[in-house]
């Protein structure tokens, strides 16, 4: 089937030509922090992680949002989800590779990432993301083929399948429970140290991986003969509302906690993100987006129109990309453990490396579906559904 | 042939990258690496003796220098090997640099014609000729 | 010197018959004791500093004393602080006990400045995290770093609740005069992770820790599991304090909080 990806129109050879421009761009600027050093980022002894880390968290929720899709077609039977969620499998291939190459760069000696295999130490939850992480791709590389597949056949997907899809099912839960462990199990970083974390990466990934498929959805209905369909768009973006409804909600939980203990451990980070750091613009930015969002996607009347829906679905996915792509990680490092503030904002490098590896995913999601779009092309079932 | 330009191009370029490292070195000479033993404190050795045969360690410094490695960081075994009353420490710095004090010639001219680039010496140093 | 020689080589050749007793104690008894109240190991080993603050006096002091750590190391000087690497520095008593503050301390201790170095936990997190076992904990209590092993991914450093880590940001040498560097010691490779190591290196040839040495009595090591050392007489006679003792990380570095003159 992937044959289809080296045949296209002109547009979508642009497309990937801009991205191959983009990934081209970062691996020299990866070659160059390669040959000199993380020191070329705006990370520092204080902030250790930065840009890489909080892209690769935030990819992560984009990857797990694929389960959206797949519990109510699979588990439920909404037959209406059955043109849109290899759509969500699919992103979700692209999102994991975006994780693990975000992973792959942040390391001081990537020459020597097999020594997390070659020496597996079970206490580390860095070695279960990269077992989660690795097993979810896998997961969902088959059973995006394999149903691709059956589908361009004209028969049902194989009956192996249906284990690995409720397997997929839990497995998206773990990655993203998992990446939040990450965090949330260390002592003296009072911004993560909350067990709502995991629960919190959860609601943001189920608001966000599907605002973004919405977003998807709509591009790919102008720009080529694929048309998810009204209603699939509709039901994807009621769960959107639920779960950026239950992030925000819990966004305020963590407020609470802090500024009513008023420890000052507690608030400090708050205090920075919100109040007196460099990131105070972007993080303003996030709520007053979320908070609109809200006001843009709750009522049915106003998510029934497209348009609408889709600046909702924009102001969801920046104002989560602020939150979790950038303000999380930064804020769980400040302050330092000697109560200073040393501020982060990443180089030119830095940038540029990331819209390499973003790109890199890009291009990965423009292949899938291309090549999912041409087989359904010459099925005659890229239309709208009746 | 359908699309017969094509593969043949596709061929040619495959070839000229597949076949790089060949031109690339062509006529360029290539000397047969001799390491020397030709160091002072070696010279004043009635016997000359290392840690082990020295056929076993043109094979095997590697695995030896790996295995010193993990007991004396890891496990804390910096217990020294003694061979005919000399000691040595289990060290490359200050174990076998200590007699082999010719790095360039001991060391780099085998890893640079075998094309090796051990990272060892990005922490380990020497100084050439000593000064110790 | 403020422990005997002599006592010093006992507990030198205790924490290597520990190394090896502890090893295969664990493996038969496996973690059972890891949540008991005691942070003593069953290697009957847990090294262990005590600082006199009171016995440090002058700027000159405390660089005598970080410099001989960096010295025989060969830490760089990196000028740009974000890059720094550092295994013992000095700072005031708000960053070195942020949550052990109030705004009425005396005038003195709010000028004073503290030793901070790797606390060589008992429950150390960036153990904990390590996806490869380049940070572990030896039987003698010492938290050791690997740096052939390390993948420089920094889980380490945001574990450590101290900022007792530090990353080799850019390529060390450039910032050490290579012709000063100690040839007895390595320096660090780009891209790892590395701290103070207690010295491993000189506790093998029956030396104390270098800041120990040179500190003039201010600074005793020994051996926290055993009731007669030196440490345990300080601990059981002084008022100390440790670093962030809500973490439960249980340092094994204490700091000698007044009455200085009798410490040691």
């Amino acid at each position: 089937m992937l044959d289809r990806a080296l045949k296209g129109s002109k547009g979508y050879w642009t497309l990937v030509i801009i991205l191959l421009g983009f990934i081209g761009a970062g691996s020299l600027a990866y070659l160059h922090q390669f040959n000199n050093g993380l020191g070329v980022t705006g990370m520092s002894r204080d902030v250790s992680w930065g840009f890489y880390i909080s892209q690769f968290t935030f990819l992560v929720g984009v990857a797990a949002s694929a389960v959206m899709l797949v519990i109510p077609y699979y588990l439920h039977n909404f037959k209406k989800f059955g043109r849109i969620v290899i759509l969500g499998e699919f992103l979700a291939i692209a999102s994991v590779t975006m994780c693990m190459t975000f992973i792959f760069v942040d390391m001081g000696q990537p020459m020597r990432i097999m020594n997390v295999i070659l020496f597996p130490t079970p206490n580390s939850i860095l070695f279960w993301d990269a077992t989660v992480l690795n097993g979810y791709l896998f997961l969902n590389l088959v059973i995006g083929w394999a149903t691709l597949h059956a589908e361009k056949k004209g028969v049902p997907p194989p009956a192996w399948s249906k284990p690995l899809i409720y397997l997929s099912i839990p497995w998206a839960v773990s990655i993203h429970t998992v990446t939040a462990f990450l965090y949330a199990g260390l002592p003296g970083r009072h911004f993560w140290l909350t067990a709502i974390l995991a629960v919190r990466f959860l609601a943001s990934a189920f608001a966000g991986g599907p605002a973004l498929l919405i977003l998807l959805a709509l591009i790919l209905r102008k720009y080529t003969k694929f048309d998810a369909g009204k209603e699939p768009i509709q039901a994807v973006a009621k769960i959107v509302a639920y779960a950026m409804c239950a992030n925000v909600f819990l966004i305020g939980l963590e407020f609470f906690t802090a500024f009513y203990s008023n420890i000052p451990s507690h608030m400090h980070a708050f205090e920075f993100l919100y109040a007196h750091g460099n990131l105070v613009p972007l993080m303003w930015t996030s709520t007053i987006l979320a908070l609109l969002s809200l006001i843009l996607i709750v009522p049915p009347k106003m998510r029934g129109n497209e348009t609408i829906l889709m600046w909702a679905c924009i102001a969801i996915f920046i104002s989560l990309w602020i939150d979790k792509g950038f303000g999380l990680v930064i804020g769980g490092f400040v302050p330092t453990p000697f109560d200073t503030v040393t501020e982060y904002w990443p180089t030119l490098t830095e940038t540029t490396i990331t819209l390499g590896v973003w790109a890199l995913g890009f291009l990965v999601l423009t292949v899938l579906y291309k090549v999912a779009i041409s087989v359904r092309e010459e099925l005659g079932t890229s239309g709208p559904p009746k | 042939m359908y699309n017969g330009s094509k593969i043949i191009l596709g061929l040619i370029i495959f070839l000229a990258i597949a076949t790089f490292p060949f031109y690339s070195n062509f006529g360029k000479s290539a000397v047969m690496p001799s390491p020397s033993t030709d160091t002072p404190v070696i010279n004043q050795l009635a016997k000359k003796e290392c840690v082990m045969s020295a056929e076993y360690m043109k094979k095997e410094h590697m695995k030896v220098l790996d295995q010193w490695r993990d007991e004396v960081v890891r496990e804390g075994k910096r217990d020294v090997i003694t061979v005919g009353g000399r000691v040595f420490e289990k060290s490359l710095q200050n174990g076998c640099m200590q007699c082999h004090s010719n790095k360039s010639k001991f060391c780099d001219e085998c890893h640079s014609y075998a094309g090796v680039k051990p990272y060892c010496w990005d922490c380990h140093f020497f100084r050439e000729g000593g000064q110790r | 010197m403020s422990i005997d020689r002599r006592k010093f080589l006992k507990i030198a050749g205790l924490s290597g018959i520990g190394l090896g007793l502890s090893a295969a104690d664990s493996l038969v008894k496996g973690k059972a004791h890891a949540s008991e109240e005691s942070s003593l190991p069953e290697s009957g080993v847990r090294l262990a500093l005590v600082i006199d603050i009171g016995k440090i006096r002058t700027d000159e002091d405390y660089k005598r004393i970080t410099d001989a750590c960096h010295s025989i190391h060969n830490v760089p000087s990196i000028p740009n602080t974000k890059h720094e690497v550092k295994w013992i520095w000095t700072d005031n008593y708000e960053h070195t006990f942020p949550d052990q503050t109030n705004e009425f301390i005396p005038h003195e201790m709010k000028e004073k400045r503290f030793l901070l170095l790797c606390n060589h936990c008992a429950k150390p997190p960036c153990v904990r995290v390590c996806p490869t076992k380049a940070t572990f904990k030896r039987p003698d209590g010492i938290v050791a770093q690997d740096p052939h092993r390390c993948i420089g991914c920094r889980f380490c450093m945001a574990a450590c609740p101290y900022g007792s880590r530090s990353f080799n940001w850019v390529d060390p040498r450039k910032y050490l005069d290579m012709n000063k560097t100690n040839p007895d010691y390595p320096t660090r490779t780009m891209g790892v992770v590395e701290k103070c190591t207690l010295c491993v290196e000189r506790l093998a040839r029956g030396l104390e820790p270098a800041c120990v040495e040179v500190s003039n009595g201010a600074i005793v090591f020994g051996n926290l599991a055993d009731p007669g050392s030196n440490v345990r007489k300080i601990l059981s006679t002084h008022y100390t304090i440790i670093r962030k003792p809500a973490v439960g990380t249980q340092p094994s570095v204490f700091y000698v909080i007044g009455g200085g003159e009798n410490a040691g």
